[in-house]
């Protein structure tokens, strides 16, 4: 099927873009890289009335050093994150959950920006923007804002983005201190979605677990924090037992859902088990 | 409508196309290039992959419009004349195809990948072909065929003995009087 019609604008720097987005009305949708938005006006799940196209926007591509963070621009492709120098020095989480988004003709259109703003439960880079604390610029009528990651992921498919917004860039605090990562996913072979998966960020000292910090997708409406995790590992011994005690308490305060794929209490076992393997990859052990 | 200019296996082009129009209905219906297919209408089978500026896409999932001022390569441009591509030329001589519907989009996708991989093991073919479908073929000469392409690429004399780091490749060997008969079905 194609698309309903619709009005179309090409503008070319964000304040153009904010105009045509208040131009258009109610019925106006911004369109990234597509991946997301162009199936489904395909499938008439949408038919907005004007699509804003960004994809002449210059300045939102690209990944820049601005001292004690990363900053990753809305329209950065998801191929360009896998060959970022800066993404795989201060946050090698993103490109490796970024390496296991769909398929390489995907990748090489959808955005780091589309793939938050549209927060899928399956999607794969909500929870690792949430693991690492990711802020998130928006643009509107009436200036730039700021919103931390925990504030961002509002609902199912919504976040703080309002109507007549647009998401400009994230920035990623770099860590300082002894960090690894890990990005733990399980999928179906011919579908990339993820029915559950796992980021953490754990930083080691003397032996221990000092910090550990664990995203999971698909296990509620919106990503969350593994909490629970997080407090047992705090200070912990960086040993498998112990690895294996806080990962059982991964699915406390999960909400997951019933699909085709898996059933809610599934969902449940799995993040223990995907928790404790990305904990444990994470902590080198 | 708005007005495009793309450049399509080599040839410029100057339309005006609804906005609504999809790449891969661009290429077939107005443009007449219909070795580019749809095989799905979810973006998933890769059915419809041409190359955007050097990159593989689903052109069901780009709008024309957004190939403005691009440089689009469809199967219909990747030989040279009478004289195949080494990709085209590894699934005729690998069988890489059955009834040939996922090809031009295997074969546009594989050229993606040997540029960023010229030497993928048979675990990097399978997941370097990942958004693309086959019905037919079980995927193994697919992966042989692309193995034996870059080997070719890599000027690599040794790949058609089989003798070549990861492009282990020879074409299974097929039984085709033991596969049931239409006629007999029917
Ligand atoms: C076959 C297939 C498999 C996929 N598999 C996966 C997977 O395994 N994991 C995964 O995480 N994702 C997957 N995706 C989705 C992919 O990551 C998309 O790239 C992403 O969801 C959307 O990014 P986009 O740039 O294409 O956004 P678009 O489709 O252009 O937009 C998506 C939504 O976000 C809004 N939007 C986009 N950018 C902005 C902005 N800057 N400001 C405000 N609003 C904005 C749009 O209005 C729209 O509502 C898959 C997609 C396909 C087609
Ligand atoms: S036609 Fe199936 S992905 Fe494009
Ligand atoms: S050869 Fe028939 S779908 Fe691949």
């Amino acid at each position: 099927m194609i698309p309903a019609p619709f009005a179309y604008a090409r503008p070319t720097t964000v304040e153009e873009a904010l105009q045509a987005i208040a131009d258009g009305g109610e019925d106006v949708k911004v369109l990234a890289g597509g991946q997301s938005l162009i199936p489904v006006m395909r499938l008439r799940l949408a038919a907005p009335g004007t699509v804003v196209d960004l994809g002449k926007v210059d300045g939102l591509r690209g990944v820049r050093d601005d001292g004690d963070a990363i900053v990753i621009g809305a329209m950065t492709t998801h191929s360009d994150v896998l060959a970022d120098p800066l993404i795989a020095e201060h946050a090698p989480l993103i490109a490796e959950a970024t390496g296991t988004v769909a398929d390489r003709q995907v990748r090489h259109r959808g955005t780091f920006g589309g793939a938050l703003v549209h927060a899928d439960p399956a999607g794969d880079l909500p929870a690792v923007a949430l693991a690492l604390d990711a802020q998130f610029v928006i643009a509107g009528p009436s200036g730039r804002r700021t919103v931390p990651a925990s504030e961002f992921f509002v609902d199912y498919l919504t976040t703080a983005v309002e109507e007549g917004e647009l998401l400009v860039e994230v920035r990623v605090p770099k860590l300082t201190g002894q960090w690894g990562m890990r990005y733990e996913k399980f999928n179906r072979v011919a579908q990339a979605w993820s029915i559950v998966a796992v980021a953490a960020a754990v930083r080691r000292e003397d032996g221990h677990i000092a910090e550990a910090r664990i995203g999971l997708t698909n296990m509620g409406p919106t990503p969350l924090r593994a909490r629970a995790v997080e407090e047992a590992l705090a200070g912990a011994e960086a040993t498998a037992e112990a690895v294996g005690a806080a990962a059982a308490r991964a699915a406390e305060g999960t909400d997951p859902s019933s699909d085709l794929n898996a059933q809610a209490d599934y969902r449940q076992h799995l993040v223990t088990v995907l928790t404790r393997r990305a904990v444990s990859t994470a902590a080198g052990l | 409508m708005t007005p495009i200019t793309v450049r399509v296996d080599g040839a410029a082009y100057t339309d005006d196309v609804e906005p609504r129009t999809l790449l891969v209905h661009y290429l077939r219906e107005q443009l007449g290039k219909v070795g580019t297919v749809v095989g799905c209408d979810t973006s998933n089978c890769g059915a419809c992959t041409v190359h955007l500026d050097g990159e593989a896409v689903k052109s069901c999932t780009v709008l024309a419009v957004q190939a403005d001022g691009c440089e689009v390569t469809t199967i219909e441009g990747v030989a040279r004349g009478a004289v195949l591509h080494p990709v085209q030329k590894a699934f005729h001589e690998m069988h890489g195809l059955q009834c040939g519907y996922c090809t031009p989009g295997m074969i546009m996708a594989s050229i993606d990948l040997l540029k960023d991989n010229p030497d993928p093991s048979e675990d990097e073919v399978r997941e370097g072909i990942e958004g693309n479908l086959c019905r037919c073929t079980g995927y193994q000469n697919i992966v042989r065929a692309v193995q034996h392409a870059a080997a070719e690429m890599r000027g690599d004399t040794s790949a058609s003995n089989g003798h070549s780091g990861n492009g282990h490749v020879r074409p299974a060997v097929v039984d085709t009087a033991a596969a049931p008969h239409v006629a007999v079905q029917a």
